[in-house]
């Protein structure tokens, strides 16, 4: 009882903790992206002024930049993130709203695929530590972040696309074959990092006082990691898997960009180059909120799985 | 170092048989301190200019007549020189900023462990303020608004990578601080800084020693991640990364242009990981 | 994965895609018998495009596609030349400042409502209108009181055109304007459906509102995905409209693009990867397309400031020391023409002046680069220290590295190269304190050398060199005013020669146009413009496998 209390009132707080961490947030990038130089209206081909003056007077660019950063807050708060500069046809809105979901998809399924292959590899690896088995799977694990992306995909493109035929070189339609390689791309180098957490937090508990009292029992090994050392060993990739979580599925400009996908990430970057003010803006919020929200699931999931855990210390 | 000191069978000495013992992280050892030695020294034993481009030689194989051995790139510079210059700057990056990150972690983590109470609240809050920023968008900007600066992309990729460290070394000081060498200084009336400097800081040397190995090729990745979008080193200076992000876009065409960087990266990632996770098992004060 | 070939390079598996059948033409169109069953082009076209509203649009992406959902009332042939589009034909006055067009009758918007003169009124007042905030406006400068209105001295009704009866025109001029009728195919003068616009407002643009009155209807708008463009069974020569649908992709990679259409999803890639021209060539030769563009690629100098201020000696030397041949041929490698000149060729009857030492050999030119160079006070203990500036992208880097590699080997000039963030280039490039050299060039939106030439008019928009000269300036007047094409073209030619014995520019090539286009497409051509209207195009049935 005192303890599921003790929930309910970090998670009351929580909450309650968001709202000036987003009024900061929203301040920081506000200013931050009016400090690059130039504008989004400069082009090759330079405006006169009359139609510079015409277009900031349109999106509002010409009154002075603490009365648009409170417009801005304004619109926040009924949860407009304005025009885009750059996609004139659409609302921040309204490309948030159909970019995320594809990369969710994407992001989603990588996350799933590296939360598996991750675990395996590194419960795998724990159990024969310093052997070649350990060696190789680790190795194999690690491919993922020791080779840059931008190399891994347009090579899978070249074997499965372009030289075997098997699946589509790039595009997206929601078909599975389609997510196929991108989803691998994206999840390798987080396979990497879970299985050397799964590692690491596997023999970690592999050494304990309950697991040798476990296995004095006379119970096979596999009972002794499924009954009682799997969920401890868990604790660390959960925690790691919220913020990563939040990376993956706002996308990846890397694989966004080499297999012509239209999800979230590479606004990020395009955004930010073309001076989309209100676009990156959008998407960056968006994501401190997506990063708020899956911490404090994290935070819940922790607690359920380690009843130990005292809130005032770790906050 | 005052934990060397301790007579009998320390915990360093432990540490440092358990790391002997796997083969994998002393391979690794001596691989990347060969492989440094060869980036440091490699380009003054070769007579191409890193930034010569050799007008009857563009885009040629790995060949011993023509000299290059690795071949050249587009514009008839070559390769070899390229990946040996290259892999100076990745792992300078990878060094420097890595340290950058490492300063400013433990100094605000150990503070902030220390202190606690508000201070540690409002040290925090910054640091979710920041971790809640996507980390690219922030490095795109330092890029964009003060240029391609070497000195700038050190300091960019620390000052956004020591949030990690800051976490780990504020759980850390957590613990310590109820330790009883902690408590002793305290009742001796040292003050606070100087625990912290004294007490703290040495006993996370642990813990600091494995994330700066796994630190490192975190950080040359990310550095060839800004050469892929094209805000990496400037020309004709390079990086592995720039190297590898040329060759991949003519994979097929100059397949030499990626492959002999992208082993020199690939070793490296792989070398440093593998020494990092060998700390790990070694070193990490929570393990057995 | 075959790994071979006498030079390292890997070699794909064997071509097996299917191959076209022979085209057979009756009467200048294709034979039906010869046609696929299913007529779906799909083309690789660039960046994501900003907007398909015709008159806030710009860059090329978006008008592609806006050339086959609108229909202006001038269009153009598959070679780019200019012809009648809505307007069936039309009356010049003799001092070349009124135009009459007279309208098809059986012009048709794509939900069946007759297009009319006031469709273009509206559209261009529109588009000159300072609310609509259009980047494209000034292309409209030459109308009469378009300068007023966009300024918003003027309301847009003030605009000098009317519409003189439902399918009677009139557009009155400021200057006789010679490519003004080219003009006319351009988005920025395309009529709107007034109905739509009232009611959708500045959503009218999305697909499910669009009207339009070109061959081809909006079908489908996936954001960064693709776009569907459907034939418009309402357009007046829908009949010779083959194409069925055309899916337009959007490509920030074109390494992407190129797999893609090498794995058989794309017929027309928008340009093919740096570098790669010997591999296409060996593997897709049939298949790459390459061809003269109305553009020049050159780099520029910042007259205002140190070392290039008062040193024409400096810049001639910097200007010949370079091996066009060897970089047209070794770095941008998919045949560019060297270019010693400002204006591209191919522009009607124009030709630019071409300089002495243009015949002469590269030995010849370095040493009266050797020259000039000491002449004007550097030597090899004394170098010009000199910063070439470029914006981000592999092909400017390549350029970049190569001339400054000249430099030092010819003259041993250090230069020392600054790659920047677009938007920080523009801004300093345009502010003039920061640059020495830095990357130029230009892309003309219609055919006429007076494009490029007043680039360089004191004060211009673009005028990054500062550039100054109140004689050229004069000139570029007359040029504005002058009606009769030859003298006009005369005193074009005078303008460039005096342009070029100042070295504000270093010419290095003329661009061209680059792709992969499947066999299968046929009934485009290529032309200067790279205006390429799917409602031309067709594909052919495959062969019969086996044969």
């Amino acid at each position: 009882m005192m303890h599921e209390h003790g929930i309910l009132r970090h998670a009351a707080q929580r909450l309650l903790g968001v709202l000036p961490t987003m009024l900061l947030l929203i301040t920081v990038v506000f200013f931050l992206v009016r400090v690059a130089p130039g504008g989004p209206f400069d082009s090759e081909k330079a405006l006169p002024p009359e139609i510079q003056a015409n277009l900031e007077a349109k999106y509002h660019l010409d009154e002075p930049l603490i009365q648009q950063y409170f417009r801005y807050l304004g619109q926040i708060l009924v949860l407009d993130f304005g025009p885009s500069f750059q996609y004139k046809d659409w609302t921040v809105n309204e490309l948030i709203a159909e970019g995320f979901p594809v990369s969710l998809t994407v992001g989603g399924l990588a996350m799933v695929l590296a939360f598996l292959v991750g675990t395996m590899i590194g419960i795998t690896a724990a159990m024969k530590q310093n052997t070649p088995v350990d060696y190789s799977t680790m190795g194999f694990a690690m491919l993922g972040i020791s080779i840059p992306n931008f190399v891994v995909a347009p090579l899978l493109i070249l074997v499965f696309a372009v030289y075997a035929g098997w699946l589509p070189a790039g595009g997206w339609d929601w078909s599975v074959q389609r997510m196929v390689l991108p989803v691998i791309t994206l999840a390798l180098p987080m396979i990497a990092y879970v299985a050397r957490l799964t590692r690491g937090s596997m023999i970690e508990v592999l050494h304990s006082n309950f697991i040798r009292t476990a296995r004095a029992k006379g119970l096979p090994e596999k009972t002794v990691i499924r009954r009682h050392a799997l969920k401890p060993a868990m604790l660390p990739v959960i925690s790691f898997m919220g913020p990563a979580t939040a990376g993956l599925i706002t996308g990846s400009v890397v694989i966004e960009r080499i297999y012509a996908i239209p999800g979230l990430g590479s606004y990020f970057v395009t955004g930010a180059l073309n001076r989309d003010y209100t676009l990156v803006m959008g998407v960056v919020i968006f994501y401190g909120l997506l990063i708020i929200l899956l911490n404090f699931i994290v935070d819940l999931l922790y607690a359920w799985l380690n009843p130990k855990i005292r809130y005032d210390e770790e906050y | 170092m005052e934990l060397g000191d301790i007579r009998g069978r320390s915990p360093w000495e432990d540490a440092w048989h358990r790391l002997l013992k796997n083969r994998a992280a002393v391979f690794s050892a001596f691989i990347m301190a060969a492989m440094i030695l060869v980036v440091i020294i490699g380009p003054w034993l070769i007579s191409w200019e890193a930034d010569f481009t050799d007008w009857d030689n563009t885009s040629t194989g790995p060949s011993l007549s023509t000299g290059h051995w690795f071949g050249t790139d587009a514009v008839g510079r070559d390769i070899l020189v390229r990946t040996l210059e290259g892999g100076r700057i990745s792992l300078l990056v990878g060094f420097v900023a890595t340290l950058v990150s490492l300063v400013i972690g433990v100094t605000y983590g150990s503070i902030a462990g220390f202190y606690g109470g508000i201070t540690d609240r409002v040290m925090m809050r910054i640091v979710d303020i920041i971790y809640a920023l996507p980390f690219m968008f922030f490095v795109i900007l330092l890029m964009v608004v003060f240029g391609r600066n070497i000195i700038l992309i050190f300091v960019a990729i620390g000052a956004v990578n020591w949030l990690d460290m800051a976490r780990i070394v504020r759980g850390q000081t957590l613990s310590l601080k109820n330790t009883e060498f902690v408590e002793a200084a305290q009742a001796c009336g040292v003050g606070r800084l100087d625990i912290i400097r004294r007490h703290i800081v040495p006993n996370l040397l642990g813990v600091v020693m494995v994330y700066v190995t796994l630190t490192i090729p975190q950080v040359i990745l990310v550095e060839s991640f800004l050469s892929f979008l094209g805000l990496g080193v400037q020309e004709p200076m390079s990086s592995w990364g720039a190297l590898v992000n040329d060759g991949a876009q003519d994979m097929e065409s100059a397949p030499w242009t990626l492959i002999f960087p992208a082993v020199f990266l690939t070793v490296t990632l792989y070398c440093f990981n593998y020494i990092g996770d060998g700390l790990r098992d070694a070193l990490d004060p929570k393990d057995r | 994965m075959a790994c071979g070939g006498d030079d390292g390079q890997l070699t794909p598996p064997r071509d097996n895609r299917p191959r076209p059948v022979d085209e057979l033409l009756v009467d200048g169109r294709p034979d039906p018998s010869t046609l696929a069953a299913e007529q779906v082009l799909r083309r690789a076209n660039g960046e994501e495009p900003q907007t398909l509203d015709p008159h806030l649009a710009e860059g090329v992406p978006s008008s592609h596609i806006l050339r086959d959902l609108f229909e202006g009332l001038t269009t153009e042939a598959p070679d780019g030349t200019v012809i009648p589009g809505t307007a069936q034909r039309w009356n010049i006055s003799r001092d070349g400042k009124t135009y009459t067009f007279y309208l098809r009758r059986d012009a048709r918007w794509s939900n069946g409502d007759p297009v009319m003169a006031e469709d273009f009124v509206l559209g261009l007042q529109r588009s000159a209108d300072p609310a609509t905030a259009s980047n494209y406006a000034q292309v409209l400068l030459p109308i009469e009181n378009a300068e007023a209105v966009l300024g918003g001295m003027l309301p847009p009704d003030q605009l000098g055109i009317e519409a003189l009866d439902e399918f009677t025109l009139q557009i009155r001029l400021r200057d006789p304007t010679p490519y003004f009728l080219g003009l006319l195919s351009h988005s920025s003068t395309y009529p709107v459906h007034r109905p739509s616009l009232a009611e959708h407002g500045a959503r009218f643009s999305r697909p499910g509102n669009l009207v339009s009155n070109g061959a081809y209807e909006l079908r489908e708008w996936v954001v960064r995905s693709h776009i569907l463009v459907e034939r418009n069974p309402h357009y007046h020569s829908a009949d010779q409209v083959l194409l069925d649908r055309v899916y337009y992709y959007p490509y920030e990679d074109q390494s992407t693009a190129l797999k893609q259409y090498r794995a058989g999803e794309l017929h027309w890639t928008y340009e093919v990867p740096n570098n790669q021209f010997k591999w296409l060539q060996r593997h897709h030769p049939e298949e790459l397309v390459v061809s003269p563009w109305l553009g020049s690629y050159f780099f520029g100098f910042n007259l205002t400031r140190e070392p290039f201020i008062e040193s024409p000696d400096l810049r001639q030397a910097l200007v010949m020391a370079i091996d066009r041949e060897l970089l047209t041929e070794k770095v941008s490698q998919f045949g560019e023409q060297p270019s010693f000149t400002l204006v591209p060729p191919g522009i009607g009857e124009y030709q630019s002046p071409q300089p002495e030492w243009a015949d002469w050999t590269q030995q010849e030119r370095n040493d009266e680069a050797r020259r000039l160079y000491a002449a004007a006070g550097y030597s090899q203990e004394r170098p010009l220290r000199v910063e070439i500036r470029y914006n981000t992208s592999e092909n400017h880097k390549k350029m970049a590295l190569a001339i400054a590699s000249l430099w030092k080997q010819v003259l041993g000039v250090h230069a020392t190269l600054v790659n920047e963030e677009w938007k920080v280039f523009l801004q300093n490039r345009e502010q003039k304190f920061l640059t020495q050299v830095f990357r130029a060039g230009w892309i003309s939106d219609y055919g006429d050398p007076y494009s490029f030439l007043e680039l360089f008019r004191t004060g211009h928009g673009q005028n990054d060199y500062g550039y100054s000269n109140p004689v050229y300036d004069e000139l570029l007047t007359m040029i504005a005013s002058e009606r009769i094409p030859a003298r006009r073209r005369r005193l074009m030619e005078e303008a460039e020669r005096m342009l070029l014995e100042t070295w504000p520019i270093i010419p290095v090539y003329t661009y061209v146009t680059k792709r992969l286009v499947d066999r299968h497409v046929r009934g485009w051509e290529n032309n200067v413009m790279d205006h390429h209207y799917s409602r031309y195009m067709y594909l052919l049935k495959s062969r019969p496998a086996g044969s």
